[in-house]
């Protein structure tokens, strides 16, 4: 494997880039090169900042030779998912209707990236506005699974999780609503943390759902989630829904003492065997680590997908309501009066997913429907957070699959929007109730000759973002999944 | 405020008007395709009804997961966005403003 095979981790980078072993160029020509190799086939990314990362590079090398100190993440290149503002930079949230769309201001968690000396070096694929679960909504082309090409990477932050598992950038942005961080962090055999909701601004993150979307992301190792985490985390004036809280501190300690609930809800007689296995070994090792695990229930489990695409779907209808041909994005004049633009533009801008969760989510806010539907998705929503809320009575954390299976295969459940919805039926009751989920390596199934990783879920209490990270890492350090890499000679072929 | 026909006995089972819903979104849909969203859009709901077997009568409807509210931050002037980099991404413009059809003198 030549040295510019695959990116070293976030904390190794900013250690050489202090120490004058590596320059902050070096670091970004290398993740082009990788990102050039693989993306033909890979298609992670929607576009490139060349120019401005190695410029930014530069600038930092000049820094350190100057003895200007650096931030933590100092000479990393890092890349964006396709819904960050980064003032001049097109963000079109994998739509047709945001093509060419440059924001006019940046983010505060980018800017503090920034501020951090990390470096982004472009914007990743996503399903369009965030809405899917396989990569396969967007208007740009489909991301893939650098475990098998033939398989999706999971969704929506699906060219994120793409750029960090073949080794591109050692870190990435996603954005996690229901689940599109930590899903395609499983399928992609890497590390995916959603934040408690609200301990990272929002402010320059394009909006799906405002109760639910939180900036998460994506690394090969914890070391380098908690890094991002607090880089990124803390109060911002500019999202009054953020906690009041300093940036997230780092926690030590290992698992000895901790008490793990297993809910017997995410760990259901219709999970395959092979997978069952993989999770049976997770636990094995976690009692051989020192932590108690103990049977809890999550009674209202099963209500938990119904809720959430109720909810998802109104908070949608809402914040997309922006798009209709005036602001910004595509126009389309349509009969000529101001209704018919409307109708118009977003008929042809919108894919068909996203329209059709702008109608489920209109109709459930709609006169006559709005109780039945979104009022009673709100009360089941609390139902949800009470049954986490007397679990964390017994527990201090809480485990399970983050998927029922590995990846599975693009086309597999395009046709069926149930089945894909299903997909993120242990991930969005973490969403619902605001709480931390973790999703780590914990082993790989054989599926059609392939090895296809499975992520581990880790649940905390709100707000205890640093002991859900904590135990993530006293997992890892003990276990060897998180090293393994995909084959990247299938990647890479085409170039030969 | 919303007035409520299915409330008690929780979500209905008829099944929407699509072209209805359409025309609140602001979406035009293809009259012929409607037939087939309007199945598909039956199909998701009746997986959905699961939800009105739930007795939820007293539970507080619970909005977002934080209970923050009213945040203000200090009351200080600031630069704010300039004009230019505002219309930036504008379709169309006229001078310092945005350009939408005409809506006086005819149907809204």
């Amino acid at each position: 494997m030549s040295p510019a095979a695959t990116a070293q981790d976030a904390c190794a980078m900013a250690g050489a880039f202090q120490r004058g072993e590596r320059s902050a160029e070096r670091n970004v020509l290398e993740a082009f090169e990788r990102l050039d190799a693989a993306e033909p086939r890979l298609q992670a990314f929607a576009g490139t900042q060349r120019e401005r990362a190695l410029s930014q590079a530069r600038a930092l090398d000049r820094d350190r030779a100057q003895g200007i100190s650096a931030g933590v993440l100092a000479g990393v290149p890092v890349a964006l998912k396709s819904n960050m503002c980064w003032q001049g930079v097109e963000a079109h949230c994998g739509s047709r209707i945001l093509a060419g769309y440059k924001p006019p201001y940046t983010a505060t968690f980018v800017e503090r990236l920034i501020a951090a000396g990390a470096i982004p070096i472009g914007m990743t694929n996503m399903d369009e506005f965030a809405m899917g679960s396989s990569g396969e909504n967007s208007a740009f082309g489909v991301a893939r699974n650098p475990w098998d090409l033939a398989r999706t990477p999971g969704g929506s932050s699906s060219g994120s999780a793409a750029a960090v598992a073949a080794g591109i950038v050692p870190i990435a942005l996603g954005s996690d609503t229901g689940g599109s961080v930590r899903q395609p962090a499983a399928f992609c055999g890497i590390a995916g943390f959603k934040p408690t909701y609200g301990r990272v601004s929002r402010y320059g993150l394009i909006a799906f759902g405002s109760s639910l979307d939180q900036v998460s992301p994506f690394a090969r190792s914890l070391r380098d989630i908690e890094l991002v985490c607090h880089v990124i985390s803390g109060v911002d004036a500019a999202d009054s829904t953020t906690a009041q809280l300093p940036p997230m501190e780092i926690e030590a300690g290992d698992l000895r003492g901790l008490r793990i609930g297993v809910p017997a809800e995410y760990f259901p007689p219709q999970l395959a065997p092979e997978v069952r296995k993989v999770y049976d070994a997770a636990k094995a090792r976690l009692l051989e680590l020192g932590a108690q695990l103990v049977d809890v229930r999550l009674p209202h489990t099963e209500y938990a997908i119904p809720t959430y695409y109720v909810v998802a779907t109104a908070e949608a209808s809402s914040n997309l309501a922006r798009y209709e041909g005036i602001r910004y994005g595509l126009r389309v004049e349509g009969d000529g009066s101001l209704q018919g633009m409307f109708a118009a533009t977003r008929a042809a801008g919108f894919g068909a997913e996203v329209q059709r969760r702008i109608l489920l989510g209109t109709y459930v806010l709609s006169s006559g429907y709005y109780d039945a539907w979104y009022n009673r998705a709100l009360r089941v929503r609390r139902l949800l957070r009470r049954d986490f809320d007397t679990a964390f009575e017994q527990v201090d954390l809480i485990i399970g699959p983050t998927t029922p299976t590995a990846a599975f295969r693009l086309g597999e459940k395009t046709s069926d929007p149930v089945a894909m919805y299903l997909s993120d039926v242990m991930t969005a009751p973490i969403s619902l109730a605001g709480l931390p989920g973790l999703s780590l390596p914990c082993g790989f199934v054989e599926q059609d000759g392939v090895s296809l990783p499975l992520g581990l879920q880790i649940i905390g209490p709100a707000l205890s973002d640093p002991l859900v990270l904590r135990a993530g890492r006293s997992f890892e350090e003990a276990t060897d999944h998180h090293r393994r890499r995909p084959d990247l000679a299938q990647l890479q072929a085409v170039r030969a | 405020m919303t007035e409520s026909k299915a409330t008690s006995s929780g979500p209905s089972s008829q099944q929407p008007d699509v072209l209805h819903i359409a025309r609140l979104a602001r979406l035009a849909i293809d009259p012929a395709k409607s037939a087939e969203l309007g199945a598909q859009f039956a199909r998701i709901l009746a997986a959905f009804q699961v939800l009105s077997t739930l007795d939820v009568e007293g539970i507080e409807p619970m909005t977002r997961p934080t209970d923050t509210t009213d945040v203000l931050r200090e009351d200080r002037e600031r630069p704010s966005l300039a004009i230019e980099a505002a219309l930036a991404n504008a379709p169309a413009r006229v001078e310092n403003f945005y350009s939408v059809p005409k809506t006086v003198g005819g149907e809204l």
